[in-house]
């Protein structure tokens, strides 16, 4: 495949990525702040934010397995979540955060428990869009090309 | 100077260091502007890093609170500014921000993932000088340096105001200049500032002994001896006549003490916990530079201030409003020192009848806490009062506050706001319809009045769950829709854009405007809260938030002081309105995203300008600054100008009055002698 035609699959693949709802505005913000100084920004922080999630999925479900549940426990772990997400504008992560709020408000363990699922679906989702983009960026860059700008007008 | 941070901050080589030795700005201004972020999340963290970075700031990064306090403490001129989460482990941001506020004096921005307009209310309270949403965006970090600029001005203006004062402090200049590694590295600035302010001072002093009555700085060595003196006599004796024989400071006068020996005494009560009480006032002192109390105090102080000052309510009856406000809540100590404050900002003059109800209700009600969070004990007559008043005040307590607020030094901002409390809550509960006719009238709105009424009961809240009082009078409602609404609005000015909602709100502006407004998270946060409020606040406050219009001009400062109500009511409005937008970032998003940050802000300031309630002080004043660049937003303005030729007519009374009212805010010495200590 040749670059340009990479390229394109990139633009394609990233804007149905907000179609989709999977990413949002802040993304483009991190992507606003990629530049010759700072080629692997976006990558470096959202591999950043993968490892802290990993951290912070498995603290929420193990704290959700507690005999009594630390209701504040989870959620300062769901605030946390939600902060970061919406960070690098991780859309639906960043909404399944909130739904989950609500639930650790009513103090409702099963309601958390599904939230905690769902939570943990869509980050997983977002999770292997990203490092799928990510590889198709690789591999325009290993064909010597650079990755467009995106303008999203939509 | 560069901070040599353990973090492992990446302080960029390019700090323009002259900008921190007294210049407000140099060529290269604001880069360079050393910035220390805290935060435990290390993807906001690294993000926000790069941001600051691309922004060319300084940049520090922190995880935990007490390193970056250590860092602070170990590099006293080393920052210019902080940025902290709300949210962390080890610390939790608001105390940070006090800390900061009491040993630093830097501006210090909150953020946090959290909108909820209680959470926002506490950072004003506390004394933030904004409060950003994350997810945070470039442009909202971009203007930050305002809220830098703006301390340094405040506190120029008060090493210029306080004349024979000042000569005090300054002698005490040798002795700070060598302990500049010490704790009082925290005053060089101040005075650096004298020095080379001396001159002027000189000749002002002269004049200002007519004028104006000189304003004490109270640098951390003066507190300290205020500190050491109060220890030797023992709390409960010490008086501000021996103290101030203890303290033996040339130019510093009984009035001085007592409105700062008042502010400390609330601050220690709310270290002793009783911040979660009602009657807690001590909330209100956070430290002696004014963070926390330029904004909170401010507020409340003007509301009584701006009483005063037209001297319509006589400083008698201020006094005894404040006695008896504070006599309930706490030690009558704080009593004296608002009605100094009050004093001396007001320039403006307030409609006679508005203070004559004040009161009338003033002195029939108890006091309310007037700062930080000490109107918790808001009854509902207080908050008809305080509705009152700050609508009335709202004028004035705008230009008070923003002048007090802004005045890290004050020591009055805490006395002020106590007042202020008091007055609003008195004249809300029983001025509820007047706040309406009055409305028009608010320029105040800028926020002061409702800014400050929402201090007084919503700082407490915020601080020691004052406010909860006030929310429960249905006449407290209206007020403290004000309060809240405004509060939330300052909040969300910060970060979001409240004035957008404000002209969204009251159906003046159309739809069109909210999505124009809701660029930025931060409005949704404003929204929210106002719809909250809106369901809250009874009709009466909507009117007069429609009525609100600000007059641009009118606000430098002044931004935070526009209480307007009828601001906060359009908010309401704007933010049900908004409510079908919600978040989600792909719409509004998107949308927002070209608006960018810079828009927000600016579309803040405007907003902030008209309306000027929104923000209490601290985040008006950021926002204020930036005024001039929403030129898209200012359109919404214009519409509710048009709307409300009251409300231009009011501004401009007010702009008279703010104008003056900034520029003095001189709280010694005024009618602290009628109040006993």
């Amino acid at each position: 495949m040749e670059v340009g035609q990479m390229q394109r699959q990139w633009v394609d693949y990233t804007k149905s990525l907000f179609l989709e709802g999977f990413l949002d505005g802040q993304f483009l913000q991190l992507q606003q702040l990629q530049d010759e100084s700072n080629p692997d920004f976006v990558v470096e922080v959202v591999s950043l934010f993968f490892e802290d999630s990993e951290k912070l999925l498995n603290d929420l479900t193990r704290a959700l397995e507690q005999p009594t549940v630390d209701f504040k426990r989870v959620d300062a772990h769901v605030h946390q979540f939600k902060g970061s997400s919406s960070s690098i504008g991780a859309q639906r992560v960043k909404n399944a955060c909130i739904a989950f709020r609500n639930f650790c408000e009513e103090k409702n363990t099963e309601g958390c428990v599904r939230c905690v699922q769902q939570v943990k679906h869509e980050y997983y989702l977002v999770k292997s869009k990203l490092e799928t983009l990510f590889a198709m960026e690789q591999q325009i860059m290993a064909a010597g090309g650079s990755i467009p700008m995106l303008e999203l007008n939509f | 100077m560069h901070l040599s941070n353990g973090m492992g901050s990446m302080s960029t080589a390019s700090s323009s260091g002259a900008w921190k030795s007294g210049d407000v700005v140099t060529d290269q201004f604001p880069a360079g502007l050393r910035v220390l972020v805290v935060d435990d999340d290390p993807t906001c963290l690294m993000i926000l890093e790069r941001m600051l970075r691309t922004c060319l700031y300084e940049v520090t990064k922190c995880n935990r609170a007490e390193i970056a306090l250590s860092l602070l403490r170990e590099n006293k001129n080393g920052f210019d500014i902080v940025i902290s989460d709300v949210h962390m482990p080890d610390m939790d941001g608001f105390k940070l921000l006090e800390h900061v506020g009491l040993e630093m004096d830097l501006p210090v921005i909150m953020m946090s993932a959290d909108d909820g307009k209680s959470v926002v209310m506490k950072g004003v309270t506390h004394g933030a000088c904004d409060y950003l949403i994350k997810p945070v965006r470039i442009e909202a970090l971009k203007n930050i340096w305002q809220h830098v600029v703006r301390k340094k001005k405040n506190e120029w203006k008060d090493v210029e105001q306080s004349g024979s004062v000042e000569e005090g402090d300054r002698q005490q200049k040798p002795s700070e200049d060598a302990d500049y590694s010490s704790s009082a590295n925290e005053g060089t600035w101040k005075n650096s500032k004298r020095r080379k302010d001396e001159e002027e001072e000189t000749d002002e002093r002269d004049d200002s002994s007519t004028l104006k009555k000189p304003r004490v700085v109270w640098s951390v060595e003066l507190h300290q001896q205020f500190v050491g003196a109060v220890n030797q006599l023992g709390i409960d004796k010490a008086v501000p006549k021996k103290i101030l024989e203890l303290m033996n400071v040339p130019g510093l006068t009984r009035e001085n003490v007592a409105s700062h020996l008042q502010k400390y005494r609330l601050y220690l009560r709310r270290l002793s916990g009783v911040s979660q009480h009602p009657n807690n006032l001590s909330n209100s002192f956070m430290s002696p530079q004014e963070a926390s109390f330029g904004a909170m105090s401010s507020l409340s102080g003007l509301d009584l201030q701006t009483l005063a000052v037209t001297g319509q309510l006589p400083a008698q009856s201020l006094a005894t409003l404040q006695a008896a406000g504070l006599g309930r809540s706490t030690t009558k100590s704080g009593v004296p020192m608002p009605l100094v404050d009050q004093r001396n900002l007001f320039s403006f003059e307030n409609p006679k009848s508005r203070f004559a109800e004040g009161q009338h209700h003033l002195s029939s009600s108890k006091p309310m806490n007037l700062l930080h969070g000490i109107p918790t004990t808001m009854e509902a007559k207080q908050l008809a009062n305080l509705h009152q008043s700050a609508q009335s005040l709202g004028a004035v307590n705008m230009q008070v506050n923003a002048h007090g607020v802004q005045n890290s030094s004050l020591l009055m901002p805490v006395a002020q706001s106590q007042p202020r409390g008091q007055i609003l809550n008195e004249t809300s509960g029983n001025h509820v319809p007047r706040l309406s006719s009055s409305m028009g009238h608010p320029i105040m709105s800028n926020g002061m009045s409702s800014g400050v009424s929402g201090r007084n009961g919503m700082v407490d809240s915020g601080r020691g769950g004052g406010y909860n009082p006030m929310q429960q009078n249905s006449s407290m409602l209206n007020y403290p829709l004000n309060n809240s609404s405004q509060l939330p609005c300052n909040s969300f000015t910060l970060g979001s854009t409240p004035v957008m909602s404000s002209l969204t709100s009251k159906g003046a502006f159309p739809e069109d405007v909210n999505s124009d407004v809701k660029i930025s998270s931060g409005f949704m946060p404003s929204y929210d809260m106002f719809n909250e409020l809106q369901q809250h606040k009874s009709n009466d406050w909507d009117l007069q938030n429609v009525g609100l219009t600000f007059d641009p001009s009118q606000h430098t400062n002044s931004m935070h002081n526009s209480l307007d109500p009828s601001v906060l009511v359009h908010q309401g409005f704007s933010s049900s309105q908004r409510g079908g937008q919600s978040r989600s970032p792909t719409t509004v998003g998107k949308a927002l995203f070209s608006m960018g940050e810079g828009n927000h802000l600016g579309n803040v300031q405007n907003t902030g300008q008209h309306l000027n309630g929104f923000v209490v002080d601290n985040t008006v004043r950021i926002k204020a600054e930036s005024a001039p660049d929403a030129t898209s937003q200012t359109s919404f303005f214009h519409e509710q100008y048009g709307q409300d030729d009251l409300m231009s007519a009011l501004l401009k009374q007010q702009q008279d009055g703010i104008g003056p009212a900034e520029n003095e805010f001189d709280f010694d010495g005024y009618s602290l002698d009628n109040i006993p200590v």
